[in-house]
């Protein structure tokens, strides 16, 4: 028998019927869920007199539309002053109470970015396959799940049955061997990897990140890696077990302790891709050739080194490509050719299910020390990925730090990301963001989003520009 | 779910490549408990001048002119030809919702996002793969001819042109099988409940750790 997958292992554990017309019934052992995309799904069980199959596989919490507004968020779910949203989170909370589903609500320590919290409470643990209403579920599998986004059909589907009609994918591999340079981050990796593959370049398969890039990242790092396959066009991202799957793991609220955690060790320690196991598609990237990465158009692949110019229409194939440039060039306000250096910031977000961990939080902190935000720049938003992203920040000072530089220090939600509060860009204007889409009008109506790391960000912030961190690595403050 | 059989309507285009749900619908509209109500929103800040708010009317927003579904010979369009990876990014069910609210039956492009994919054969939506060269055709043909219509008939997998083309498609047979007859897939799923909970007991009794923490 030939060796198998990660991807093929987490898959043949969890088939439950394996049809004849090539679909397959797959097990779900953990199933996330935030106020946007569930409501509907709730309804269709009730309209269909149905109730969820099991209790303890759900865990939810408010994230996507909530106030990261002190005020406002003290103020709770009745204090929420968009009363379109008030209803959506009321209703996730009754339909929680209703069902007796598990749920950290607004202001509840363990809230969090769904993606934040179902790892750090330890509610996702290697060998799952996790999936929740929303695409960046795929960073669960930075502990070696096999996670995916769904759609509403899907939620009710799960909460009825269990399980999921699903079609195998096929198996990438994206292999990163090196190491990368001081001021290189997981997030520039993933950008790069991006930028090679493009959006759709991953469409109808599961990646897996392999190589001594990704054994040398902390599991925050893969979490940012595993977070944006879906940006690569995969809806599953993952990375196998190793020696820091499981210290992290370790001692998590939900994870098992003494006997059943050995237990568990034993059958964690399997998931990792056999030697001769072959995959469809191999990708190959050189850590070295990997600079700080910033997006200058309106989509994940419209990507470049800090050091490199925005694109010309004269250098593309084909015309296809040109209306392409040309329309993001438009929107974004951007010439061929000009320096992405000289492109100017006139808010910065750093948060998202993307970068809002504490080893991003710690990032923007120690480029933010001693320095300030630029005059001309109209907000810096630092948005802390849970309530205890939020408190171990605290503990260690960096909102101060923040604060100091002239930042705002906000309360746990998905904010500017996708702008569903009141956390939104102003038409033209450019965001350097630590998000995952620069897609028109994500940030809000004719937003500009630059795409980069935590460190990126808060430099942008410092300089009023985008610019090269490594300028500030032992530069002066 | 809505079946899927035979379709033959108007086509309407948007001709650009990596078309994402949040163009599809912008997030501001996710806000709605509902499943419908969503046409009007449709392509939102491509299709008008101003800003849109969830629960306004939209009768008397003043219109993007330039944008092509906007121009009165795509009016009532219930085709929607499209570019490649067609419904990239967000996973929101809203993008389907707000396609089938609009009128459109049917999506035709040479590839699209899988979680969209997936998500448009729950609501009826038949979402068509050609190759580009195909697409091609009926983007020329549907700009030349003012009123143009095409027919999709999914049991026989082919696209037909009034101008003679025949085009044939590939999809899972289990999608289709759905789609034909309407099936409510949970309804399906359920019927296996004992292989289902045969499956779940030998997975608590292997892996018992995944199954009683969250309370």
């Amino acid at each position: 028998m030939t060796g198998r997958t990660l991807y093929d292992k987490l898959w043949d554990s969890h088939l439950v019927k394996q049809n004849s017309d090539g679909s397959s019934l797959i097990y779900i052992d953990r199933h996330v869920i935030h106020e946007v995309t569930s409501p509907q799904a709730f309804e269709g069980l009730r309209l269909a007199n149905r109730k969820p199959w099991r209790l303890d596989t759900n865990i939810a919490t408010p994230d996507h539309n909530i106030s990261t507004d002190k005020t406002e968020r003290d103020a709770g779910v009745a204090g929420m002053t968009d009363e379109v949203s008030r209803i959506q989170v009321q209703t996730l909370d009754d339909n929680c109470d209703l069902y007796g589903i598990k749920e950290f609500k607004i202001n509840e320590m363990g809230q969090g970015i769904v993606h934040v919290m179902g790892p750090e409470l330890g509610a996702t643990m290697p060998g799952m396959t996790v999936v929740c209403g929303d695409s960046h579920t795929a960073t669960h599998g930075a502990l070696a799940c096999l996670a995916h986004g769904i759609g509403t059909s899907e939620v009710e589907h799960v909460l009825a049955t269990q399980c999921l009609v699903a079609k195998k994918m096929k198996n990438m591999r994206v292999t990163v061997n090196g190491t990368v340079g001081v001021g290189v981050t997981p997030k520039d990796v993933v950008l790069a990897i991006i930028g090679k593959i493009g959006t759709a370049g991953g469409n109808e398969h599961a990646i897996e990140f392999a190589g001594s890039v990704f054994r040398d990242m902390s599991i925050e790092g893969r979490m940012t890696v595993c977070n944006m396959a879906i940006e690569a066009g995969a809806r599953v991202g993952m990375v196998a077990v190793d020696q820091k799957t499981i210290d992290y793991c370790e001692g998590r609220q939900f994870v098992p302790k003494g006997e059943m955690f050995d237990q568990a060790l034993a059958c964690w320690k399997t998931l990792t891709t056999d030697a001769d196991a072959q995959f469809d598609t191999e990708v190959e990237l050189a850590a070295e050739d990997i600079a700080p990465q910033v997006t200058w158009g309106t989509s994940p692949e419209m990507v470049a080194a800090v050091t490199a110019s925005v694109p010309t229409l004269d250098e593309q194939p084909n015309e296809e490509k040109r209306k392409g440039l040309q329309r993001a060039l438009e929107y974004m306000g951007l010439e061929g050719g000009q320096s992405i250096d000289s492109i100017y910031v006139d808010r910065v977000f750093i948060g998202s299910c993307t970068n809002s961990r504490i080893e991003d939080m710690r990032a923007a902190a120690a480029v933010a020390k001693g320095r300030h935000v630029a005059s001309s720049v109209k907000q810096v938003l630092i948005v802390p990925g849970s309530q205890m992203v939020k408190a171990q920040a605290e503990a260690e000072g960096l909102d101060k730090i923040f604060i100091a530089a002239g930042m705002d220090w906000r309360e746990p939600g998905c904010s500017m990301c996708l702008a569903m509060n009141a956390d939104k860009l102003g038409a033209g204007e450019h965001c350097a963001s630590t998000s995952n889409r620069n897609f028109e009008g994500r940030q809000g109506n004719g937003g500009r989003t630059h795409l980069m790391s935590p460190a990126m960000a808060a430099a942008a912030a410092v300089a009023g520009h985008i610019v090269d961190v490594r300028s500030f690595v032992g530069g002066d403050r | 779910m809505k079946a899927f059989t035979t379709h033959r309507g108007l086509v309407g285009p948007m001709d650009r490549a990596n078309v994402d749900t949040d163009m599809i619908i912008p997030k501001q509209f996710l806000k709605s408990i509902k499943r419908s109500g969503f046409g009007p929103n449709l392509f939102d800040e491509l299709r008008y001048q101003d800003e849109g708010q969830p629960g306004a009317d939209c009768s008397n927003r003043p219109l993007k002119t330039e944008f092509p579904l906007n121009f009165p010979r795509y009016k009532g369009a219930s085709v929607l030809l499209a570019r490649k990876n067609f419904g990239c990014g967000s996973s929101r069910e809203h993008a389907p919702w707000a396609l089938e609210d609009y009128g459109f039956n049917a999506v035709i492009a040479p590839s699209y996002a899988d979680i969209f994919y997936n998500n448009c054969f729950k609501n009826g939506l038949l979402p068509v793969v050609l190759t580009e060269e195909q697409v091609d055709i009926l983007f020329k043909e549907m700009e030349a001819e003012e009123g143009y219509q095409l027919t999709i008939d999914l049991p026989s997998q082919t696209v037909t042109t009034d101008s003679g083309h025949l085009f044939r498609f590939e999809l899972d047979e289990f999608r289709k099988e759905c789609l034909l007859n309407g099936l409510d897939e949970i309804g399906l799923t359920l019927k296996e409940a004992d292989v289902i909970k045969q499956y779940e007991a030998e997975r608590a009794a292997q892996h018992p750790w995944v199954f009683g923490a969250i309370k």
